[in-house]
């Protein structure tokens, strides 16, 4: 029997279907019968797609200049 | 194959000398290139210059990029190859097969005094809830904060969740360019991400009680609203 201790640490098993046939069905099994680690998982999730959403950092103006100086630098050799 | 398509036609307009389509490149990778090559030199200066030097690697291997992998996979293999052989000559190794320094039974997921005895919740995880337009203002200011958190985490970690989370990166991909197992990627992968959700936790708790101070549910709840506000009818 799994304990929430236990889906906190496989949740990345989880959610990267990483895990057997039965060992998952466990999991979900716990899942549907616990609303704190349905909500564990979700935040993960959250986690995960607020690091995709987070916006692309330019490189400095600087930086971009030089680069594109090196860029002209390759397509004229 | 969508991808392979996409950069079959970057390829060909870098090959061709566009300047717009380098720009978007740089615009779209070196920040985050800068943070993989972190993980291997830790000199910020190092880990910049490392970076320049792969864009002109890049630029010089690109007529023989033959579409095996993704663009974006080939070019951040490129910097890890030149990132790791620096770090070995700066007399600095990040030994992203051995996680027993980052990631071992010491790092639980979760703060152990959250669970009982047997493992089951004592305070469990309260709602993040959807969105509401109050909160997406304040979401500027957590990625914000979820980018600081991201340059705080052990080497190896920041290196797969960057690849894997905010590059988009398969597993596979993650792998070769790291140079490590599926099972080391995943282990290190977990680790990061349960570090950063413990991080988010205040800060999503605290967007929710900024929501709370409008006048809504939540508020004619609390035990300090005036009972006034409970008329029904």
């Amino acid at each position: 029997m799994l304990v929430c201790r236990d889906v906190t640490e496989l949740v990345t098993d989880f959610v990267e279907g990483r895990m057997s046939f039965w060992d998952r069905a466990r999991f979900q099994l716990h899942l549907g019968m616990c609303r704190h680690c349905r909500e564990y998982v979700r935040q993960m999730q959250k986690t995960r797609r607020l690091l995709g959403e987070s916006p692309h950092e330019a490189p400095s103006s600087d930086i971009e200049a030089e680069l594109l100086r090196r860029f002209k630098d390759w397509k004229s050799t | 194959m969508k991808d392979s398509v996409e950069d079959d036609a970057l390829v060909k307009r870098l090959l061709a000398g566009d300047e717009d389509a380098f720009r978007d490149l740089i615009n779209a990778h070196h920040t985050n290139m800068v943070r993989l090559a972190r993980s291997f030199v830790r000199n910020p200066a190092t880990a910049e210059e490392v970076t320049q030097e792969t864009w002109l690697q890049v630029l010089n291997g690109l007529d023989k990029f033959e579409g095996r992998s993704t663009l974006k996979s080939w070019i951040f293999s490129i910097l890890a190859n030149r990132a790791r052989t620096r770090a070995v000559r700066d007399g600095r190794t990040v030994l992203f097969s051995d996680m027993s320094g980052e990631a071992g039974e010491g790092d639980p997921a979760v703060d152990p005094a959250r669970f009982n005895a047997a493992g089951y919740w004592h305070l469990p995880p309260r709602p993040w809830d959807d969105l509401t337009p109050e909160r997406l203002a304040a979401s500027g200011q957590i990625g914000e904060q979820l980018t600081g958190a991201m340059d705080e985490l052990p080497d190896a970690q920041r290196a797969v969740v960057m690849l894997r989370d905010v590059e988009g990166c398969s597993s596979e991909e993650a792998c070769n360019v790291l140079g490590i197992s599926e099972t080391n990627q995943r282990v290190l992968l977990h680790r990061g991400r349960s570090r950063l959700r413990r991080l988010l936790e205040p800060l999503m708790e605290l967007a929710r009680d900024h929501c709370c101070r409008e006048p809504c549910w939540y508020a004619a709840m609390s035990p300090s609203s005036s009972r006034t506000s409970w008329k029904v009818g």
